[in-house]
């Protein structure tokens, strides 16, 4: 977790809420007290010594924390590079979303809430939520299209079991976008009691800031891990994948300000950019307002949100997180798309190389090779975000395994 | 003196009216407008539909994506609205999400209702500072009034900010709540009505959200200006249509 104040002309967030022109809190009335709060709130708290005492506590022995950096040996000899992989799929829940979850649970707690609520989509983050709203014994709604939760079964119930209650969205289009709708009406409706937890670097500032925040700590460990394995600090290159993009928040987070560091961040092209069937925000959004922040959006001519598309639920998000938008409009970083065929073939590449199944998001991440030539020398950290268990359905009917 | 205000100074308690542009049918804009006025309501907000409408409860959830389905847009709105000032004269307000606003161009919108007659805006996700900052010149430019809202939870000292950034008036939210009827009012909101009320506002205030019958419009008027009925007559509309407006607002009074 970092704590200090940012540098000025940085890549991160201004004391207005805003990466550039991105970002901002577009919420209505009723949100502003529960989200001013916050916002007054979440620096101050996040420098206390107890908070940090207890969250980087709860990071190394429940979490699982520092996680590996490991070198992909027979990976690295196929593509012909030196590729590192920040394992967050050893995360306790399989995934970086508990990093995010605990500095939440914690801020809630620190705001004297007794009711969380979350949003989720292909049931990571929910899960993440449901495991920290167990270990701190607070009431747990979570939000889910009616969609995905007749897709993710399992997560589903793993949330039940974990003692959440989850709740079908069953407006609009019935997945991510419509359960996070839902969720901030539920904290409209409940205004005193309740923490909302994001599930990624997206919504009204300070959530954007606040998730990267909690998520930086990824960044923070490939920085002294590399440290001692290849003697510098800096990679070459770190890629993550991007669909609100708190994974690539975090990977990035310690190097935005490095223009050494090429930054590149991967989107889901789904059946490719221009078929209709995509998640690529930055190759197919303009900028709009999305849950409250203002971010390359993926929408029509006459500015209603549609509704994207990848084989990965996890980078079905018509938005972006702001911080991510800036990156693009600004070139800091590269942005590329990846199709589910590429996606799919480069996890299982992973699978048969490293003996690792990876999540599909992460995955695309991977297919990163299929586009681009990296020098021999060169260092390039993937931060795999999360293990494929939840995907195994996926990957059995896509293989026919 | 803008319309709005003119019509508040009247020594009535103001009944507006709220429903979803394109809703139930995509042609029926213009005429329902016609038949409020006709039938004695003071104001409309006409709501530009919009996908992700997030304080709206299920009732103007499901009208906004019925009239994105019956093919209502911007500019099929303003279209409808062309000569509408040849046909009615009680203040008309544009009410929606601010995404639409800002992809049609903020200036550009402003322009085209000041052209049509439209009275002002209310954009629950556009913020007092961000309006402040980069849209009041355009509003005031096209003399457009721009309403805020506030509710129980929002500090005197906010509502002082917000009274002294309107021209219109303030839009009351009763509860803590997203929109759609609830029955009757309990103690919170009668002492939120009173506390606001106790503040002698330079602005008129309007009472909207959980309004929906004679009972909630007297007891929301008894301390403010008027009161918003949006959800209740949606319902109404789904099943009775535009022959059932006459009865409906003669039975709130």
């Amino acid at each position: 977790m970092d704590n200090k104040a940012h540098p000025l002309n940085s890549f991160n967030v201004n004391e207005k809420g805003y990466y550039g022109d991105f970002g901002g809190a577009y919420i209505p009335e009723m949100l502003y007290p529960n989200v001013e709060e916050l916002r007054q709130n979440y620096l101050s708290v996040m420098q206390e010594e107890a908070f940090q005492k207890e969250f980087q506590q709860l990071l190394n022995e429940y979490v699982g924390r520092p996680t590996p950096l490991y070198f992909a040996k027979r990976l690295s000899e196929k593509h012909n590079t030196k590729i590192y992989l920040k394992r967050e799929d050893l995360c306790h829940t399989g995934a970086h979303k508990v990093n995010n979850t605990i500095g939440q649970i914690l801020m809630a707690k620190r705001l004297g809430k007794d009711r969380i609520i979350a949003e989720t989509g292909a049931g990571q983050h929910g899960v993440a939520t449901a495991t920290v709203c167990a270990l701190m014994g607070l009431e747990c709604i979570v939000y889910m299209g009616e969609i995905d939760i007749k897709r993710q079964a399992p997560n589903v119930a793993r949330m039940k079991m974990l003692g959440a209650t989850v709740v079908p969205a069953s407006s609009g289009s019935k997945t991510l976008k419509d359960a996070t709708n839902e969720a901030i009406r539920d904290w409209i409706n409940n205004p005193t009691n309740t923490h909302y937890i994001i599930g990624s670097v997206v919504g009204p500032h300070p959530y954007p800031d606040m998730v990267a925040r909690f998520q930086s700590v990824i960044s923070k460990e490939i920085k002294n891990q590399l440290q001692v394995k290849e003697n510098r600090e800096a990679p070459d290159y770190v890629v993550a994948c991007v669909g609100g993009g708190s994974n690539a928040a975090g990977a990035y987070y310690h190097y935005l300000d490095n223009p050494k560091v090429g930054i590149i961040a991967v989107e889901a092209a789904g059946k490719g950019v221009n078929s209709g069937e995509s998640a690529a925000t930055s190759a197919l959004g303009k900028m709009g307002i999305i849950h409250g922040s203002k971010t390359l959006l993926m929408q029509t001519h006459d500015g209603q949100i549609t509704e994207p598309y990848s084989i990965s639920a996890g980078l079905d998000y018509p938005g972006v997180g702001p911080m991510h938008a800036h990156l693009y409009a600004s070139g800091r970083a590269q942005f590329i798309a990846i199709t589910d065929e590429a996606a799919m073939q480069a996890g299982l590449e992973l699978c048969k190389l490293e003996g690792i199944i990876p999540a599909i998001e992460t995955s695309h991440a991977l297919a990163v090779f299929e586009t681009k030539k990296f020098k021999k020398d060169d260092v390039v950290v993937i931060n795999l975000s999360g293990r494929g268990d939840k995907d195994l359905n996926t990957y059995i009917d896509y293989f026919n395994f | 003196m803008n319309r709005i205000q003119s019509h508040l100074n009247k020594d009535k308690k103001l009944l507006s009216i709220y429903f979803t542009a394109g809703y139930p049918n995509l042609g029926d804009t213009v005429p329902i407008l016609q038949s409020l006025e006709a039938n004695g309501v003071d104001m409309v907000e006409i709501g530009l539909p919009f996908s992700d409408p997030l304080a709206d409860g299920p009732t103007i959830q499901a009208s906004s994506t019925q009239a994105l389905k019956n093919g209502m847009t911007t500019q099929k709105l303003f279209q409808q609205l062309q000569g509408i000032r040849e046909k009615i004269t009680i203040p008309l307000i544009i009410m929606g999400y601010f995404n639409p606003v800002l992809q049609y161009g903020v200036e550009d919108f402003c322009k085209k209702c000041h052209e049509i007659g439209v009275d002002g805006l209310i954009l629950p996700d556009l913020p007092l500072a961000e309006y402040q900052e980069h849209y009041q010149e355009i509003f005031e430019k096209y003399g457009l009034v721009n309403v805020f809202l506030i509710t129980p939870q929002t500090s005197n000292e906010r509502i002082r900010e917000i009274d002294s950034a309107s021209n219109g008036f303030i839009y009351m939210v009763s509860s803590a709540s997203v929109t759609g009827a609830k029955k009757g009012f309990g103690k919170d909101q009668i002492n939120y009505f009173e506390r606001i009320s106790k503040m002698n506002l330079k602005n008129p205030q309007i009472v909207g959200f959980g309004i929906s019958n004679a009972q909630s419009f007297a007891t929301a008027t008894k301390n403010a200006n008027g009161a918003i009925i949006g959800s209740a007559f949606i319902k109404m509309l789904s099943t009775k249509g535009i022959e059932g407006i006459p009865e409906f607002v003669k039975d709130l009074r």
